[in-house]
């Protein structure tokens, strides 16, 4: 809010009277990196000073190293791969049922009667504990591990769509109406635009629980993986390998979060909100 | 089609016969209303709050479907309705707002052509954030126009608006009726925009018709002396 005052006669140039700013501000450039490159500092400075030692935490600089070990003598890359892909399906098939699922019980009184309670009580039942019983269903596979993430990652989804969808204001519902659109169109034009910040919100939560439920998966029986390769470095006390592990984790996590929400900002422009 | 008791040659466009609508058992908020209104015909309900007005326009716009009631209501097959707030998505363009549900190819041609007869060309590709609330407004009523209606029902659709904006909003609307004489049915609570706006005024009392008057041939300021004592207000 910006109030240009002239006042008659003075020679001094235009008062202004600003308000002292209560949202967060302007956008700063390159924030982006900011947290995590201070948290790199803190963690080099506390190595090098001697302060975290190496057995609580390899110093950065080793970590570099047993990365480059990992990479020409371990097939890094392939255990990257394999693990990105595996996140990636159980992903793709949890947000799709999820958000199914969310539209289907956000906009039926009978879905909602029939998919919602399950997904309750699903919810409170950790997907972790489920995993001997997929073990059982779907053997040590690459079945049970998508399965496991997809279902992991199908709850976060859910919970927002839904919520996301009953948040639309109801006067919307009531113009389609009046305009005599069917109900394809309304849910094109009104639920899913309606219901996308949830979604996105949702995505935000189901993509780290993709990770998490990629750390579990990976320790049964697999062959190739991040997982996998942190279970052997346990079995042979290799620490700066486990940290190697952690930090593609950790980067795994943060860009594909930061990428959420990039597209939520492209996609939800349409918003004035106080992010921008 | 029966005689009108008005002695209406012609086959109205709203023909509304005994209509009640009460939201609990003590009374109701429509009792046995009787309402013709004439194609292209501009008709203006006034009446003091809590008097039905809003009940009965959305008992026309078919908004009702949770209220208990009764009676006989014919209406044409295109209605459009222009809310006290513009109710544009806030997640689609102006222009896709305007056309929201059409799929006839001509649809976005027709679109700009209503916002350029509001004013607003040169917004199509705005979001709804970005136009000021009279803007918001004439958004809605391309959105109407696009449609072609016979009857337009609009509840107080410059409540929201301040003074200069509803005056301008005013001559806008009275242009687009006579360029498309749709059947207008306006809720409003000011005697004054009924009266520069409306042929004909209707005051609603107690869920009933209590005076229907024709503007043309009186003064503004001797129908303006009637309508507010017709709605109580004496000095």
């Amino acid at each position: 809010m910006t109030i240009t005052e002239t006042r008659p006669r003075a020679v001094a140039p235009d008062i202004r009277v600003v308000r002292r700013r209560l949202g967060p501000g302007r956008r700063i450039p390159y924030a982006f990196w900011a947290g995590p490159v201070l948290l790199l500092a803190v963690w080099s400075a506390g190595s090098a000073t001697g302060l975290i030692s190496p057995a609580i935490l390899t110093a950065p600089w080793d970590v570099v190293v047993a990365f480059g070990e990992q990479w020409t003598d371990h097939d890094l890359l392939g255990n990257i791969l394999s693990s990105l892909q595996r996140a990636a399906l159980g992903l793709s098939f949890g947000v799709a049922a999820g958000g199914v699922l969310a539209v289907v019980s956000g906009l039926s009184r009978l879905g909602e009667s029939i998919i919602d309670g399950p997904i309750q009580i699903k919810r409170s039942v950790p997907t972790l504990a489920l995993i001997p019983l997929f073990i059982a269903w779907f053997g040590i596979g690459q079945e049970m591990k998508i399965v496991t993430i997809a279902l992991i990652s199908m709850v976060p989804i859910y919970v927002h769509t839904h919520n996301g969808l009953r948040g639309i204001d109801g006067r919307y519902a009531e113009l389609a109406e009046t305009i005599g659109i069917g109900r394809r169109e309304f849910v094109r034009h009104i639920v899913l635009p309606g219901a996308l910040p949830g979604f996105l919100l949702g995505m935000r939560f189901a993509v780290t629980s993709s990770l998490l439920g990629l750390v579990v998966v990976e320790q049964y029986n697999a062959t190739a993986g991040i997982g996998h390769m942190i279970t052997l470095a346990e079995q042979y006390g290799q620490t700066d390998v486990i940290v190697v592990g952690l930090v593609i984790y950790g980067v795994f996590g943060y860009c594909a979060d930061s990428a959420v929400r990039l597209i939520g900002r492209k996609v939800l422009a349409w918003r004035r909100t106080l992010e921008d | 089609m029966a005689t009108d008791p008005r002695g209406l040659i012609t086959e109205p466009a709203v023909r509304v016969r005994d209509l009640r609508r009460s939201f609990s058992e003590s009374g109701g908020v429509l009792n046995g209303l009787d309402l013709d209104i004439a194609a292209g015909e501009f008709v203006a309900l006034i009446g003091r709050s809590g008097t039905g007005k809003s009940t009965l326009l959305r008992a026309l716009a078919g908004l009702d479907r949770d209220v208990a009631g009764s009676g006989r209501i014919a209406v044409p097959a295109k209605v459009s309705v222009v809310f006290q707030d513009s109710r544009l998505l806030p997640w689609r363009r102006i222009l896709d707002n305007v056309v929201l549900g059409l799929r006839d190819p001509g649809a976005a041609a027709r679109g700009q052509q209503a916002l350029s007869e509001v004013g607003l060309q040169g917004r199509e590709r705005s979001w709804p954030f970005q136009l000021s609330g009279g803007e918001q407004q004439r958004a809605a009523l391309a959105r109407s126009l696009v449609r072609e209606p016979q009857l337009l029902l609009a509840d107080e659709p410059f409540g929201a608006l301040d003074a200069l904006t509803r005056i301008r909003m005013h001559a806008l609307l009275r242009k687009l009726c006579e360029a498309h004489r749709p059947a207008v049915l306006l809720v409003t609570h000011d005697v004054d925009e009924a009266i520069v706006l409306a042929d004909r005024v209707i005051v609603l009392d107690a869920g009933v018709v209590r005076a229907d008057v024709q503007v043309a041939g009186r003064s503004p300021e001797e129908l303006r002396t009637f309508l507010l004592e017709e709605l109580g207000v004496t000095r």
